[in-house]
């Protein structure tokens, strides 16, 4: 797989969109984020990699309030996440999420599942959501199946649908909680095409993946976490050529050898 | 080649015919099990024919005196209920009027036949039919308008009675029993204790003691000269008492739903009544479909508890009329057809209900 | 590109702050609360002021006034409030622990029934719960109630067995007579449970340790009733029953169950069993077969993997839905009040229209009744806990 352009060539912006600062979370005694610290540029391609268990999820979920941090500071677009609800409305609109169990509406037909966002929080008149629900449904190509029910498509129409769902907010970033982990292996392909595609117009992914293939393709950063804490930060030929830290050539033997 | 058809041969007459085959599987597949039919069938030999006796062969059908259910070597009088019908089902309502009560009740019955096909399952079709059929419905009770005599509440009975009150129940019930639902599982500690205590509360008690409480206490309440009708009283307490069960049963359909459901609505930045309303509810109250409709049928049988604090409904008219000296001796006929009429409501909502699960079953899969 | 300064956007109000609107929803939600029930407290005594009608507890030491027609302690109208309350609770009681036990019966034997391979023992079972379930527990303790009341005036009453008779007056049996010896034979029958008890241990120990397997279930059965019997054989054999005979309108002798409570006790035996009948067939039914499949398979006999396999997951799915029938079977008992029945609600119901005071009348009643549903909730919890099936 040619790798893309990275934002390098392109446009490059040097605005922070995400920032984290000495995160912290617990679970009761339990520490599963200890003193992140990372930065996302716009358009940035990050994936973040580790072992189950490391934090990946937990921290991504910070960052669009699905999981609440004890200490430390997070700022999306400018905006500090706190308690308040106006920080987390304006945070979720311009954050988007897809989920590794793609979590569709089952009692609602696919366009249903992509407009009720766009009209309830948008407040997009009825017909506007659905021309954009359209849209993003050529976009992820699979524009036949509007008026089918989830349970009728198969894993992978599924997670696209749940990627369209997610751009038809139009956000300014992108968070994907392995996407492709619950699918069986022959659809997983139609499902990175699209995340490929997205990053190349441009968009600001953070990716929790454990397909590596994509991962040299797409990222611009290499994040590896483990035990709740961020052990390496690198560009992707660094990364996968020549690690810094034991922990990560540990990590990497185990999934690049079989 | 060997012929692989000729070593096939034809089973044993008793396998063959389906009937034998059947009759052995089902009556006599083991030695406890002939014996328990056999004794089965001794008892009933015994019991069944004086029951038809009675019942069917020496009964008195068709509107006849009393006398004759009295003579000698009669069997059950069923005459009664063609004398006593009227006052059974129709309670003190004006004898002229009875017409009204019974156009009101096939539109009601239809009504509720259309809204449980699942075709109709849209809020624009079922929201207006019910507004009308609940505006028909008052309008031929109440009367008072288009030339209608005016009846008051206090004249009401029987069936019909029995219809108001059920409905009331159901539909001011189920606003409140997925509101102390949804506050059950709130994360707010406050607003969860209060509902756990009111619901647990309510559960804990008979019926019977809210009904006292809706008709001595309640009144005592509220403040000098306002006044509400027994009915609407007894309306208000059966309806909480409903709620309270079936707050429960909503609890246990909103947990089945995963949290990811949950969590992909406030991710696309849904509201809490939003979420609740497109997303969480319209799955939750499919899941948990027949806890709902056992729920409504006892709200159906529960009606008869009226009978305690003197409204008359169906069974409270007809115990009320069985004290006619004449006809006295022959209640049991009268308590078995409204015993009949119980049934036929209550049988087929259950057989509705399974057909409920059989269609979520399969559409789980 | 150069950055541009982008002008705060971050919130700060606490207004939106979550934390805030939670303590702030529940804070207005009990002031709301207190405030109706300051008012409805106010209008109460306004309006019992105005209708004369005394309020506080100290009614409960006056005498009742109304006598009932039985009671298990001894009742007469000169005894006070408190007392006939009393009464009120133990005929409940009474009624709800005879009609559990008897649903229990009924219930168990209808669901086996239901599931059994006879077409007509099926078929019967499944005509009893139908018609029991759908029919209101009101008419049937009606129902049976308008039965008895046909039933032959004591005279003419009929006699199913020697020493027994029913007629419109209820139900007489004969009854053994007072004899010193009985508290011994209870006292040997507690020693035959432990001794049973003790006797299962040791049993269970010997298979564990040896393998030998010792069957329980007759030496078990012969210690508990066994003991009682040679007690009884010692102490001389009494025999002696007490019978009811008929002097003028009614039989005396024996014990006497009256209409209300016969009525009231089939009434609603027969209604919680069709409803136990329904939990116990999906609590047979819940059983994979695949369990008894591979039981089978390892050779187990059936008693085994009706003891080890079937039973003990079966009533996992059997036992909270049939404690929350069980108390329903206790509310229902309040039905007495139709029928005239002296339980509870019906005592509490008359002290009602006696003294006026209607809130302290209900307001016992509902206590009592909260009381047994708390109970059988705290047991039902404790036992959940105890059987639950530990998962991942």
């Amino acid at each position: 797989m040619e790798k893309l352009k990275s934002s390098a060539s392109t446009q490059k912006h040097e605005e922070l969109v995400i920032e984290l600062t000495g995160v912290n979370k617990w679970y009761g005694d339990f520490q599963a984020l200890v003193d992140i610290n990372m930065s996302v540029k716009r358009s940035e391609r990050v994936v973040v990699c580790g072992p189950s268990g490391s934090g990946k999820s937990t921290m991504i979920r910070c960052i669009n309030r699905l999981e609440v941090h004890q200490r430390g500071k997070i700022v999306v677009d400018s905006i500090e996440l706190t308690d308040n609800l106006k920080n987390i409305e304006a945070i979720r609109s311009e954050v988007g999420m897809v989920f590794q169990s793609f979590n569709l509406f089952p009692h609602m037909s696919v366009i249903d599942n992509l407009i009720l966002a766009p009209m309830l929080v948008r407040k997009m008149p009825k017909k506007n959501a659905e021309e954009l629900a359209m849209q993003y449904l050529e976009r992820v190509q699979i524009p036949e199946q509007a008026f089918k029910y989830p349970g009728q498509l198969s894993g992978g129409q599924q997670q696209r649908v749940a990627i369209a769902r997610s751009l038809c907010m139009q956000p300014k970033i992108m968070l994907f909680d392995e996407p492709t982990s619950a699918l069986d292996p022959e659809m997983i392909k139609e499902v990175l095409d699209v995340m490929i595609e997205l990053a190349e117009d441009g968009m600001t992914m953070i990716v929790v993946t454990h397909e590596m293939g994509f991962a040299k393709t797409v990222a611009d950063t290499m994040v590896f976490m483990d035990a709740g804490e961020i052990v390496e930060t690198a560009a992707p030929d660094k990364f996968f050529t020549t690690p810094d830290n034991p922990r990560t050539q540990l990590f990497l033997s185990q999934i690049l050898t079989h | 080649m060997v012929d692989i058809q000729s070593k096939r041969t034809p089973p044993p007459v008793a396998e063959r015919v389906p009937v034998i085959r059947w009759v052995r599987d089902n009556f006599f597949s083991s030695a406890w099990n002939t014996l328990l039919t056999i004794l089965i069938v001794l008892i009933l030999f015994k019991a069944l024919p004086s029951f038809f006796e009675w019942g069917v062969l020496n009964a008195i059908w068709g509107a006849q005196d009393h006398t004759s259910c009295r003579s000698e070597g009669a069997g059950a009088c069923w005459a009664v209920i063609a004398e006593k019908h009227r006052p059974m089902l129709f309670g003190l309502f004006p004898y002229n009027e009875h017409w009204r009560l019974i156009v009101a009740l096939i539109i009601f019955v239809s009504v509720v036949c259309i809204t449980l096909s699942r075709r109709f399952w849209n809020l624009k079709i079922l929201a207006p039919l019910w507004i009308t059929n609940l505006g028909i419905c008052s309008l031929l009770m109440w009367g008072g308008l288009f030339g209608l005599e005016y009846v008051d509440t206090q004249q009401w009975g029987g069936l019909p009675l029995t219809m108001v009150l059920f409905t009331g129940t159901v539909v001011f019930g189920m606003p409140i029993a997925v509101l102390l639902a949804l506050g059950r599982r709130s994360h707010m500690p406050g607003i969860k204790a209060i509902c756990i205590t009111f619901i647990e509360c309510m559960r804990g008690v008979p019926l019977i003691t809210i009904l006292f409480v809706a008709v001595n206490v309640f009144p005592l309440f509220l403040p000098q000269g306002l006044e509400f009708d027994v009915m609407v009283r007894v309306m208000v307490g059966m309806a909480i008492f409903f709620a309270c069960y079936q707050a429960e049963v909503i609890r246990g359909g909103l947990q089945a739903i995963t949290r990811g459901q949950y969590e992909a609505a406030e991710a696309l930045g849904l509201g809490y009544w939003q979420m609740m309303v497109r997303i969480i509810l319209p799955q939750a109250l499919r899941v948990c479909l027949p806890g709902i409709v056992n729920h409504i049928i006892a709200a159906f049988k529960n009606t008869s508890y009226v009978l305690i604090i003197g409204l008359f409904d169906i069974l409270s008219a007809t115990t009320a009329v069985m004290q006619d000296p004449l006809w006295r001796l022959f209640t049991i006929e009268a308590y078995l057809f409204v015993a009949l009429i119980y049934f036929i409501f209550c049988f087929a909502l259950s057989k509705y209900s399974q057909n409920v699960e059989r269609w979520l079953d399969e559409g789980r899969r | 590109m150069a950055e541009q300064a982008h002008p705060p956007k971050t919130n700060r109000s606490i207004l939106h702050s979550i934390a805030f609107r939670n303590i702030a929803y529940q804070l207005l939600l009990a002031a709301a609360l207190i405030f109706l029930g300051w008012y409805l407290y106010y209008n109460i005594n306004e309006n019992l002021d105005r209708q004369n009608i005394a309020t506080g507890w100290s009614f409960l030491n006056e005498p009742a006034g109304f006598d009932i027609s039985e009671s298990i302690i001894p009742f007469d109208s000169s005894q006070t409030f408190a007392r006939i309350f009393a009464a009120g609770v133990l005929n409940t009681l009474h009624v709800a622990f005879v009609g559990i036990f008897l649903a229990t019966l009924l219930g168990v034997t209808m669901g086996i029934a239901r599931v059994s391979r006879n077409w007509l023992v099926s078929r019967l079972a499944s005509a009893y719960v139908e018609i029991c379930r759908n029919v209101p527990v009101v008419l049937h303790v009606i129902f049976w109630s308008s039965i008895i009341r046909l039933l032959p005036h004591p005279r003419q009453a009929l006699e199913p067995f020697n020493g027994a008779f029913i007629s419109n007056r209820g139900l007489m049996l004969p009854f053994p007579v007072d004899n010193a010896l009985y508290p011994w034979l209870a006292f040997a029958l507690i020693l035959g449970i432990g001794g049973a008890l003790i006797f299962a241990r040791w049993a269970r120990y010997r298979r564990e340790h040896t393998g030998q397997y010792i069957s329980v279930f007759w030496p078990s059965t012969s210690i508990i009733f066994g003991l009682p019997l040679v007690v009884w054989a010692l102490g001389g054999a009494p025999l002696a029953w007490d019978y009811p005979e008929l002097k003028g309108f009614n039989y005396q002798g024996g014990i006497s169950l009256s209409p209300e409570y016969i009525a009231l006790l089939i009434g609603i035996t027969v209604y919680t069993g069709a409803f136990i009948a329904e939990i116990v067939r999906s609590g047979i039914e819940s059983i994979h077969r695949g369990q008894i499949e591979a039981s089978r398979a390892l050779g187990l006999r059936h008693s085994f993997i009706m003891r080890y396999i079937t039973i003990p997951q079966a009533l996992r799915v059997i036992v909270p839905p049939t404690a929350s029938q069980y108390l329903s079977l206790t509310k229902n008992s309040s039905l007495g009040v139709l029928i005239g029945y002296p339980d509870l609600v019906n005592i509490g119901n008359t002290s009602l229209n006696q003294t006026g005071q209607a809130v302290e009348a209900i307001a016992i009643m509902m206590l009592v009744y909260l009381s047994i549903s708390l109970t059988i909730s705290i047991f039902m919890n404790f036992y959940n806990k105890l059987v639950a099936i530990r998962e991942r």
